[in-house]
């Protein structure tokens, strides 16, 4: 697996084992996105943010990826945060967002080797080669993105956020749109960056899949936390019981 | 603080306006415009505070947008405003006074064009925030820190491009009875200029503290 | 090259590559330019000849009508599929994306006004091919001028509700200068005797002008990029 063998082209000073909420809130005017969200996720561990839709998971991730600011609160890397590591951060920080972000008009290749290069990744064009053989779309690199169905863009779109190797991974609904196999190897991917320690937040509505790789759970639910968990069980169920009881003020477990 | 000078000073500018009207009838009646001349003491106070608002507003806007601070977001709103309101005052007595003068209601004079063309980019500026939806605060600190940036622009190129209006050196030249008028005028368009930031900044700040309080109820 | 150079340099590559691929911005624009030559000419036009100074007038509410659209047009493509914040996710000196954007656009302004300007010595007898240099200069310095501002304002409108009709109504106040200095410098030039000294000192504040809001960009784009 390249994962672990990548080289990591930012300086080692910016790095950090953990993703900190700590009692972060985010209001649009007088409308709350997110009240009070306190959470961790540390390095080798999948976290799952779930939730009905308006729950506040995408603003979560947005606010984890530094394209928003929290209101109240802070969002740390490590022991730092955003402001203080800087834009080179950025650069430590994959994201799959529910949006894909290609150019339609740009092939898969160009659109890999674009960000790389935008990424100052050395071998871009070599590490989008291999990217694109892992995400088996060899036959179709040369082709513009936009005439790829939803699943086969999902994966050109994974591996442009997996490309330089971050050490955190945001994905948002990585599961809509692929197929069983697809989804499988979706899986083992994320195991392997588990293995490779990287820190992983998803948010997803597939309980399945969720179950099948996400070590820990955060129920959001108007904006707040509802229940976090590692507890067995089924998924669905605990969702479903969550979704029923009021919300825990704090949101601490 | 500011909340107790609030009465005194709107006061004191209700009191100059009172005034205004006995002072400017005393002033010497202008021989060649009779009087239409009489506009002038509402006329150049009025683009006076336009052109003081719109510096408050881009002040404002470049220390929200640099430093972040909503306090002063707050104060470029409310000098936005009234710099449009101002400026209309002035669109308005301005052609009446034209119409006597030039000949004209409207004409592509320097100063005319020029705080026309400001006039426009304050009205911009209330056109963002008023529908480009939640977070255009922030964008409409950048235009009005273009707006100020761009004066000396415009004050240049419609210079060149040309110039009728009378010039400002006109008020020195003016007999002691007109200028004392003007004077008076000047004072209490700029107490009613304070007034109205007070009472405009006060109730954005009310609404910002409105805003957490819905916040912290939410909790 | 340095990392902002370079940065520059990709941005405006991959919009050059997107639009040499789909040809739609070049078009469209350089179509509705003509069109508005065209209503135009139905304006000024008397017994067969233009009005006096209507050619230089023409020439650039042309330029800027249809730079307008072009502006709306390249963000929208970077909405579309929210790629923009994919954009300012890269870990790189966000001004430089403007710079690249703004390259992109002079670069699509530029091959208009090709046709454009032509088109209007053309079809009003103006001598725009008389003095070149000082036209080239004053097309030049105006389009970066109006495309430094709109390249800001459309970027920041990205993430505003009526962001269509709201370009150009904050772009055109601010503009003015560019759009008084290209239409004065270019009609000192198409005068029967041309009055190079004019053109001359538009040219200069043309110049003033691109340092001034460039500058002004590079500072605001990062502020106003941030939610």
């Amino acid at each position: 697996m390249s994962v672990s063998s990548a080289t990591i082209g930012q300086a080692p000073s910016v790095d950090f084992d953990r993703l900190v909420f700590d009692d972060v809130s985010r209001y649009f005017g007088r409308r709350r996105a997110l009240a009070h969200v306190s959470f961790e996720s540390g390095a080798g561990e999948i976290v799952g943010l779930l939730g009905p839709n308006g729950a506040g998971k995408s603003t979560a991730l947005a606010l984890a990826a530094t394209t928003l600011q929290a209101s109240s609160g802070q969002v740390c890397y490590g022991s730092r945060s955003a402001a203080q590591l800087g834009s080179a951060l950025r650069g430590r920080i994959g994201v799959l967002a529910h949006e894909l972000q290609l150019y339609p008009e740009l092939t898969a290749r160009e659109n890999l080797e674009f960000f790389g290069a935008l990424y100052g990744l050395d071998r871009a064009a070599e590490r989008s080669a291999d990217a694109l053989a892992r995400a088996g779309l060899d036959a179709r690199a040369d082709d513009p993105v936009g005439g790829f169905s939803r699943g086969m863009r999902q994966r050109v779109a994974l591996e442009r956020a997996l490309l330089h190797d971050p050490t955190l991974l945001l994905l948002d609904e990585p599961f809509t749109g692929l197929d069983e196999a697809s989804a499988e190897a979706l899986i083992e991917r994320l195991r392997s960056l588990k293995a490779a320690g990287r820190i992983v937040l998803l948010t997803t509505h597939d309980f399945e899949n969720a179950e099948a790789v996400v070590d820990r759970v955060v129920l959001l639910k108007a904006g707040r936390v509802a229940a976090m968990d590692s507890s067995t069980g089924s998924l669905r169920d605990r969702y479903r019981h969550a979704m029923r009881v009021e919300a825990v003020p704090g949101g601490t477990a | 603080m500011t909340q107790r000078l609030f009465l005194p000073v709107i006061a004191v500018a209700m009191l100059l306006f009172a005034g205004a009207p006995v002072l400017i009838a005393w002033a010497p009646y202008e021989s060649t415009m009779g009087l239409v001349q009489k506009i002038f003491y509402f006329h150049v106070p009025s683009w006076v505070m336009m052109f003081l608002s719109a510096f408050v507003c881009g002040v404002g806007s470049a220390i929200y947008l640099f430093k972040g601070r909503a306090a002063a977001d707050r104060v470029a709103v409310a000098a936005a405003e009234l710099a449009v309101v101002f400026g209309l005052i002035g669109l308005v007595t301005g052609p009446l006074w034209a119409r006597k003068a030039w000949g004209v209601w409207w004409q592509w004079d320097a100063r005319l064009t020029m705080a026309l063309v400001l006039w426009m980019i304050f009205v911009a500026y209330l056109l963002l925030r008023e529908y480009g939806g939640p977070g255009s605060e922030k964008l409409a600190a950048g235009v009005a820190l273009f707006g100020m940036a761009n004066v000396p622009f415009v004050y240049w190129s419609v210079n060149v491009w040309r110039t009728i209006h009378p010039t400002t050196n006109v008020v020195p030249t003016l007999v002691p009875g007109m200028r004392g008028a003007l004077w008076w005028s000047l004072v209490a368009f700029l107490l009613l200029f304070t007034a109205a930031m007070m009472a405009r900044v006060r109730l954005e700040g009310q609404r910002a503290a409105l805003d957490q309080v819905y916040r912290d109820l939410d909790d | 090259m340095t990392r902002f150079a370079r940065v520059a340099w990709l941005v405006m590559r991959k919009d050059l590559t997107v639009e040499a691929r789909s040809r739609e911005l070049l078009l469209t624009t350089l179509f509705f330019a003509v069109s508005t030559v065209l209503v135009f000419a139905f304006g000024f036009v008397r017994d067969g000849r233009a009005v006096e100074d209507a050619a230089a007038g023409i020439l650039w509410i042309a330029i800027a009508f249809a730079g307008t659209l072009a502006l709306g047009r390249t963000f929208e493509r970077e909405r579309y599929h929210d790629v923009l914040h994919a954009l300012l996710l890269a870990p790189v000196d966000r001004p430089a994306i403007y710079v690249g954007k703004l390259l992109g656009i002079v670069a699509l302004m530029t091959t208009v006004e090709l046709v454009v300007v032509p088109l209007v010595a053309l079809l009003f007898q103006a001598g725009l091919f008389r003095y070149p240099l000082h036209v080239a200069a004053l097309l030049g310095l105006g389009t970066t001028g109006f495309a430094a501002v709109g390249t800001l304002f459309a970027a920041m409108l990205v993430r505003a509700r009526s962001r269509d009709v709201l370009l150009p109504v904050l772009l055109y106040p601010v503009t003015i200068p560019v759009i008084i200095a290209g239409v004065r410098g270019t009609a000192a030039l198409l005068q029967p005797e041309a009055d190079l000294a004019m053109a001359g000192a538009w040219i200069g504040m043309l110049v003033f002008f691109d340092v001034v809001f460039i500058t002004l960009s590079l500072w605001t784009f990062e502020p106003v990029m941030t939610e």
